[in-house]
């Protein structure tokens, strides 16, 4: 009898993941929904699908110059925030994997307990800090701000995937003549590139999300797609399709990169430290 | 313990095979006796792996029946079928103690404690595991993770086969003398019928009673370890066993004279049949006289290894190995012969018998 | 692995040094500076020693933030980690359908936690929302704007959503692998489905699931924007999470030593419990 009841579990053991997936789209599919309606049917009353369908909401976001310099804005400050995260961790990542020194242990977890650093603890010195040296209401001060919680990450991720490297390859390279940083480059990130990649995607998406220090950071000239969105919902009264649209347009380039790094997530998500 | 019928078993690990080449495992009958050793030969890839694997019920074979005392199991569970299986890797369940791990298989199939106790009691001081009983399987060297994996195949005494696939690929060359020497031992005093997979032929040919050679998913040939040395079925089984293998080379048959190259040879036997296909004769480097008389040949290397030496020499254009003993001399213009009782004519990598079939033959 | 002793390390880790300590000693200066001081505006300073610390310690409306900030944290674990675990377990190990369920999944994660609140915004508002009207039709009175429970309903519901992925994507990471053997030799050995995953599997995942257990720790522990913008803390005060608080206190009332005192307070204890995990992992990393 034991059998055919396993059996009948086995074949529905694809309704758990797929149940889970149709709770994830439903918000995901209620914003979409919305953004195609107009503003009167959405105050009008509730319907599954939009009975006037409209890219109003959509013409209007891509026409107005607000909205397409906040996308512009959170991209770059994302990118190079992501770029210096994962060129200043590889060299550290790599000591930490191969050697002993003074205070390494006591400097990792000290860099962890940045990660774990709540933002809203910093918010107002970061503000003050960045007015100070000129940088308020720059990209660059987002990005830089970012590397408090991205970098300890980004060591400790690194940190993982080196460690599965072996030692030997180091030696070799050594013995063959090659130097530190020839070998560093040619040898040793080929070796780690998923890892790399792995990262990168980390920084990437934690700088894309976060929204509290780069909200405070900026004013006008660099306020990011996220914040612009919150901004049009207060002053332009409730215009639920206007934010609907927004939203929709802020899912998008992570869906993109997702989809590029979608053969890696599983490998990737075990850092290197399964 | 059990008789293991293998009624035309195929496999293929696509959905849909079109032809020979989709099949992993071309087709197999074969039944292994109830208490028999037998080895699995071959080198990697050869579908050994995969026929254990249809045995032990972890494969569904894609078509034939597999019958255990007479009864078909071929849709039955692995645990329904009761059967034991030690895998290449250790395996072992890494917060269990060492003493846990091997009651696992028991207390799983609800047997008795005291039962339990006395089975693990027994294999711990087998396999030498019996100071480290108490620690947690997950601090263990790799070979005393493997002696775990065994000793979890050999506690249940009731199982109706015991399968290992490689089983002694990590362990140290010293510790895998041992441990073959007590599985065989366990096999007198149990009885259990055991297949053993390996690509080892030195641990094929101790181990088993009888020994079949795969190769590329095919049987070619079931026999005794003397059997295999002696008359190889196919040119692959020549190869494969013994060190260096068997020479090969082109010949061509008339009656009972062989051409090779510009020189003639007798054979011991008229052949059987007339043949088609590449006729090849094959002859081991034990059955190669170097000597004055017969065929000039140029060698190129002397191996000493020993009680006796390797000559590698170049004979009509084909190299060929032979063995000496340690003081043989090597006359100035060498010759090589072939003994007679050596000689094996192949008919596309086929072995074609004589007709008046030698005293050898009939073993 | 075994590592030589090279003091010259630290140079290599000097870039990353001087980025973090650049963002987070000289912040952390500023508020410890706060903390001990009264400020009646224009730039000038009292020294006030610890009377912030003090009380803060003893508000009550502190002591109810950090209560609702464990009930939450905890509340969420208590759901994601089984959850996460569950539907893990149920994905297929190999096919065409592992990326489609693993890009879904990864969707959630990486759509800006303002918009992770709008979103949900628009999706239980009791009228017009797909969440709240289907509940209302059900017969149960549901407005998250005005009832407390159905407001922590939706912030858990929407944290849920939002993170539980990041438990299935670790703890199916740490399940692929594990090498068919294991499960070979389970079915070998008569084990139940319980103990393939009693014995396997939980065994194999514990690492990926301390590191999941620790990022949901803290990255719950710091929630601020998602509620912020789902409920605004509110009503009355039934979300206002640690963060929340914290934001009102310094930038809402301008109340800058309390802030102070408070996020010092807050990230001690965010540090004391991530020492606790650190310790833990690294003893079994060396074991």
């Amino acid at each position: 009898m034991k059998r055919p009841r396993r059996r009948v579990l086995q074949g529905l053991g694809w309704l758990v993941p797929t149940l889970y997936i149709i709770f994830l789209m439903l918000p995901i599919y209620w914003l979409v929904n919305m953004s195609f309606k107009t503003t009167n049917e959405i105050l009008g009353g509730f319907s599954l699908w939009p009975q006037n369908f409209t890219l109003a909401s959509y013409h209007e976001i891509l026409t107005n110059p607000v909205w397409y310099n906040g996308y512009i804005s959170s991209i770059s400050y994302v990118l190079i925030n992501t770029v210096i995260s994962v060129a200043a961790a590889l060299p550290a990542a790599y000591a930490f994997s191969r050697y002993r020194f003074l205070g390494d242990k006591h400097l990792f977890f000290w860099l962890l307990t940045n990660r774990m650093a709540p933002p809203a603890v910093f918010a107002l010195p970061f503000y003050q800090l960045y007015s100070a040296i000129g940088l308020f209401d720059t990209p660059w001060a987002v990005a830089l701000a970012h590397c408090l919680f991205n970098i300890p990450l980004a060591v400790w991720i690194l940190e993982g995937f080196m460690s599965g490297v072996p030692k030997e390859i180091d030696e070799t390279a050594y013995i063959d003549g090659y130097s530190w940083p020839r070998f560093f480059v040619k040898i040793f990130m080929p070796l780690i590139a998923s890892g790399i990649g792995v990262t990168a995607f980390f920084c990437f998406m934690f700088s894309w999300v976060e929204l509290l220090l780069a909200k405070t950071l900026t004013s006008v000239a660099a306020k990011p797609i996220a914040a612009v969105m919150t901004r049009t919902a207060s002053t332009s009264g409730y215009e639920l399709g206007l934010l609907a649209a927004a939203g929709v347009l802020t899912i998008i380039p992570g869906a993109i990169v997702i989809y590029f790094v979608r053969n890696y997530i599983a490998k990737g998500f075990a850092l290197g430290r399964v | 313990m059990a008789r293991i019928d293998l009624d035309h078993i195929r496999h293929a690990y696509m959905a849909h095979p079109r032809d020979e080449k989709d099949y992993a495992l071309k087709e197999v009958h074969y039944a292994f006796e109830d208490g028999g050793a037998y080895a699995l030969l071959g080198p990697s890839g050869c579908g050994k792996t995969t026929l254990l694997n249809i045995i032990s019920g972890l494969l569904q074979a894609s078509e034939g029946r597999i019958l255990f005392d007479g009864d078909d199991v071929s849709v039955l569970s692995t645990e329904q079928r009761n059967i034991a299986q030690v895998f290449q890797f250790p395996v072992v369940y890494d917060t269990m103690s060492v003493y846990d791990n091997l009651a696992f298989p028991l207390r799983n199939r609800g047997v008795g404690h005291a039962e339990v106790d006395r089975r693990v009691r027994e294999i711990i001081d087998m396999i030498e595991l019996a100071d480290w009983s108490k620690r947690k399987a997950r601090g263990l060297t790799a070979d005393q993770k493997q002696k775990i994996s065994l000793g979890r195949g050999l506690v249940r005494e009731d199982v109706n086969a015991i399968l290992f696939d490689e089983p002694l690929t990590v362990i140290d060359p010293h510790m895998k003398w041992v441990l073959r020497s007590q599985l065989k031992q366990l096999h007198k005093r149990f009885g259990h019928t055991m297949v053993y997979v390996t690509h080892d032929q030195t641990e094929a040919l101790t181990f088993a009673d009888k020994v079949v050679v795969m190769y590329e998913g095919e049987i070619v040939q079931i026999g005794t370890p003397d059997e295999l040395f002696d008359r190889p079925k196919h040119t692959f089984v020549g190869y494969f066993i013994g060190s260096p293998g068997m020479n090969v080379v082109p010949v061509s048959v008339e009656g009972r004279t062989a051409r090779f190259g510009d020189e003639r040879f007798d054979l011991p036997g008229t052949l059987n049949a007339p043949i088609g296909g590449a006729i090849e004769m094959g002859i081991r480097p034990e059955f190669v006289r170097v000597g004055e008389k017969g065929i000039p040949a140029r060698i190129d290397k002397i191996e000493d290894i020993g009680r006796h030496k390797i000559v590698r020499a170049l004979v009509q254009g084909h190299r060929m190995a032979a063995i000496l003993a340690e003081d043989d001399e090597i006359p100035a213009e060498p010759r090589v012969a072939f003994a007679p009782e050596g000689i094996n004519i192949y008919a596309g990598s086929w072995r074609v018998d004589y007709e008046d079939a030698m005293p050898g033959d009939a073993r | 692995m075994n590592k030589t002793w090279n003091n010259k390390a630290w140079f290599m880790v000097l870039p990353v040094l001087a980025l973090v300590a650049f963002n987070a000693v000289i912040p952390l200066m500023t508020v410890v500076n706060y903390s001990v001081q009264e400020t009646f505006g224009n730039n000038l300073f009292f020294f006030e020693g610890v009377k912030w610390y003090r009380e803060v310690l003893a508000s009550e409306r502190f002591h109810a933030s950090l209560l609702r900030q464990f009930l939450f944290t905890g509340l969420i674990l208590l759901i994601e980690v089984p959850l996460g675990v569950a539907v893990a377990l149920a994905m297929p190990r190999s096919g065409p359908w592992v990326s489609v369920c693993l890009v879904l999944m990864a969707l959630p994660l990486l759509i800006p936690w303002n918009v992770v609140g709008a979103m949900w915004n628009i999706f239980a508002l009791p009228d017009i929302g797909l969440l709240g009207h289907t509940i209302n039709a059900l017969g149960i009175d549901y407005n998250f704007t005005r009832q407390p429970l159905a407001a922590w309903f939706t912030v858990v519901l929407m944290d849920v959503w939002h993170w539980t992925s990041l438990v299935v994507l670790l703890a199916y990471a740490g399940l692929r692998s594990i090498p068919d053997a294991y499960y070979q030799a389970a079915r070998i050995d008569g084990a139940s489905r319980w103990s393939v995953f009693r014995f396997i599997q939980l065994p194999k995942m514990n690492r990926v699931l301390t590191i999941a257990i620790l990022l949901r720790f803290m990255d719950s522990f710091m929630i601020y924007t998602e509620p912020f913008v789902l409920t605004g803390g509110g009503p009355g005060n039934a979300t206002t999470f640690l963060s929340i608080d914290l934001v009102k206190a310094a930038l809402g009332e301008f109340n800058l030593g309390i802030a102070a005192a408070m996020s010092i307070i807050y990230f001690l204890m965010t540090l004391l419990v991530c020492w606790v995990f650190y310790t833990l992992m690294t003893r079994e990393e060396a074991q």
